[in-house]
């Protein structure tokens, strides 16, 4: 039998996300795979140049529904650096622990997403079931369970108080004994052993050839992780450890992930332990002078990369987000060679893939008819007219 | 030990267990304090700055000359709950309840004046 070509998605009942993977098969092997992105593409990043810091502070969280807090931390530092403004060591304090406890609620999230992807929905129901725990210690402090409007320019809105440290603490209690019962079921349970096993081999130099970032590269035995690379928030004061595997394979990250879960823990309990005192926020200007930053942050899936250019006025001139998703894609494409249809799900689950943080832009591209850019109202005409010709009505 | 099962015990338990979740309308978990619900507008304290409305983000909240003064006008259809203008008023005019069951059923029925 000759090779086929099998297309998935953009509209698929396996992917969650529109994305299309065109994959070559050889029987039930894998042998090529074309990834095509852009489906998502909403143009935050134009939408942004007309709108003030402070407005962009709730646009720049809406990227992304689970790390949302690694991209208004990158924001703020882009704007911070600018402005050339230290915020508070309490503030710092208290960012750290947002970002910590999004890494838990997105590794426990995406624990659950891996167990249901090999259908192994009892471990999607329990993970999800400890992760309110973390969604309600984020809605005790911030008000919401996800985008919570934490940051401002030049600190953090709202304190935690000692009955929230208490609460959080007891949260982390709970956590730690359900993440050993994690641990011991990812090793020794064969459901999951049975899939993940030996499946979407990453060797160490395929890695670094295809830059792979977050729990990926680490668990294709790459210690890189900007939180001791290049540290930022309060990550140079906080004592933690780069967890590494060198399996490769699909079980390594999930051994990688559910292991972070317990430095997250550590973390944690050492920021509500140390917490300084004094105040949560500098004032900063409305305006930001002209200049140009970068920032990068260890998002839960990897390297959250933002750029501003900025030129003296309320806005920002230019801004560039890449998500650690499409850093990871390359190496995705390599991981999926050769292996079992079957297995495609959950290899581009342990990517952990977020489609619509990633599209950045849409390019029209290929040996399709030339596209043509048409404008709202010509596009309402058309459809109005469409409809019409089969008698419908608009 | 690789033998299947691990979960067993575990999985037996919850046939016994009470479910997590409540039956909503009857049964109400209480919002934390810190939840960012429909706001309070205190027309006293406003000195119609407008920098609520400047800071907005999603247009919810816009200025309006009513009865000679002029005062910002609350559009929740429109509002992201991010208190940005609570944060923003100088004079503490605008306040953040938590009262979330905000559902209705025809567009700009939801508005704080």
């Amino acid at each position: 039998m000759g090779r086929v070509k099998l297309p998935i998605g953009p509209q698929h009942p396996a992917l969650k996300e529109p994305e299309n993977f065109t994959i070559t098969l050889d029987g039930e092997r894998v042998v090529d795979v074309d990834i095509r992105i852009g489906y998502t593409h909403r143009g935050i990043e134009k939408l942004m140049e007309s709108r003030t810091y402070t407005q962009n502070l709730y646009l720049v969280e809406r990227i992304c529904g689970i790390c949302s807090y690694a991209h208004v931390e990158n924001f703020t530092q882009n704007v911070e650096e600018i402005l050339g403004i230290q915020i508070p060591k309490r503030a710092e304090y208290i960012r750290t622990l947002f970002l910590e406890l999004e890494r838990l609620h997105s590794h426990f999230l995406w624990l659950g997403v891996a167990g249901h992807e090999i259908g192994f929905d009892t471990l999607f129901m329990y993970t999800w079931q400890d992760r309110e725990v973390v969604q309600d210690l984020l809605e005790m402090i911030s008000g919401n369970r996800v985008n919570y409007a934490m940051n401002a320019i030049g600190g953090v809105r709202r304190d935690v108080s000692v009955e929230h440290q208490k609460k959080v603490l007891q949260g982390m209690d709970y956590l730690e004994k359900r993440a050993e019962y994690y641990k011991e079921v990812a090793i020794n349970e064969k459901t999951i052993l049975a899939r993940a096993e030996n499946v979407g081999i990453l060797k160490t130099k395929d890695a670094l050839k295809f830059s792979a970032v977050g729990p990926t590269a680490r668990a294709s035995g790459i210690t890189v992780d900007i939180r001791k690379d290049d540290p930022y928030a309060s990550y140079l004061d906080t004592p933690f450890d780069v967890i590494t595997t060198n399996t490769n394979d699909v079980l390594g990250r999930v051994v990688v992930r559910v292991l972070e879960i317990f430095e997250s823990i550590k973390i944690i309990r050492y920021l509500m332990a140390h917490l300084p005192v004094g105040e949560i926020v500098t004032k900063a200007p409305r305006k930001v002078p002209e200049g140009e930053s970068i920032s990068h942050t260890e998002a839960p899936r990897g390297e959250d990369f933002h750029y501003l250019r900025s030129n003296g006025t309320e806005k920002p001139e230019r801004y560039k987000v890449r998500t650690p998703t499409l850093a990871n894609l390359p190496a995705l494409a390599e991981m999926l060679k050769g292996t079992y249809l079957a297995d495609v799900p959950i290899i581009v689950a342990a990517i952990d893939p977020c489609m619509g943080c990633m599209d950045r832009v849409l390019l029209l591209k290929g040996n399709e008819k030339p596209g043509e850019l048409v404008d709202g109202e010509r596009l309402r005409r058309y459809s109005i007219k469409w409809f019409a010709e089969r008698g419908w009505k608009a | 030990m690789k033998v299947p099962g691990k979960m067993l015990p575990k999985i037996i338990g919850f046939i016994v267990r009470k479910p997590v979740t409540v039956l909503y309308p009857k049964q109400r978990l209480t919002p934390p304090e810190t939840l960012r619900g429909k706001m309070k507008f205190h027309l006293d304290r406003c000195i119609s700055c407008g920098l609520c409305a400047r800071d907005c983000p999603s247009a919810a909240c816009t200025m309006h000359e009513i009865d000679g003064k002029k005062r910002p006008v609350f559009d929740l259809d429109y509002c992201t709950f991010c208190a940005q203008c609570a944060e923003s008023c100088p004079k503490d005019a605008i306040e953040m309840t938590s009262e979330f069951e905000l559902a209705h059923y025809k567009k700009g029925e939801a508005i704080v004046k």
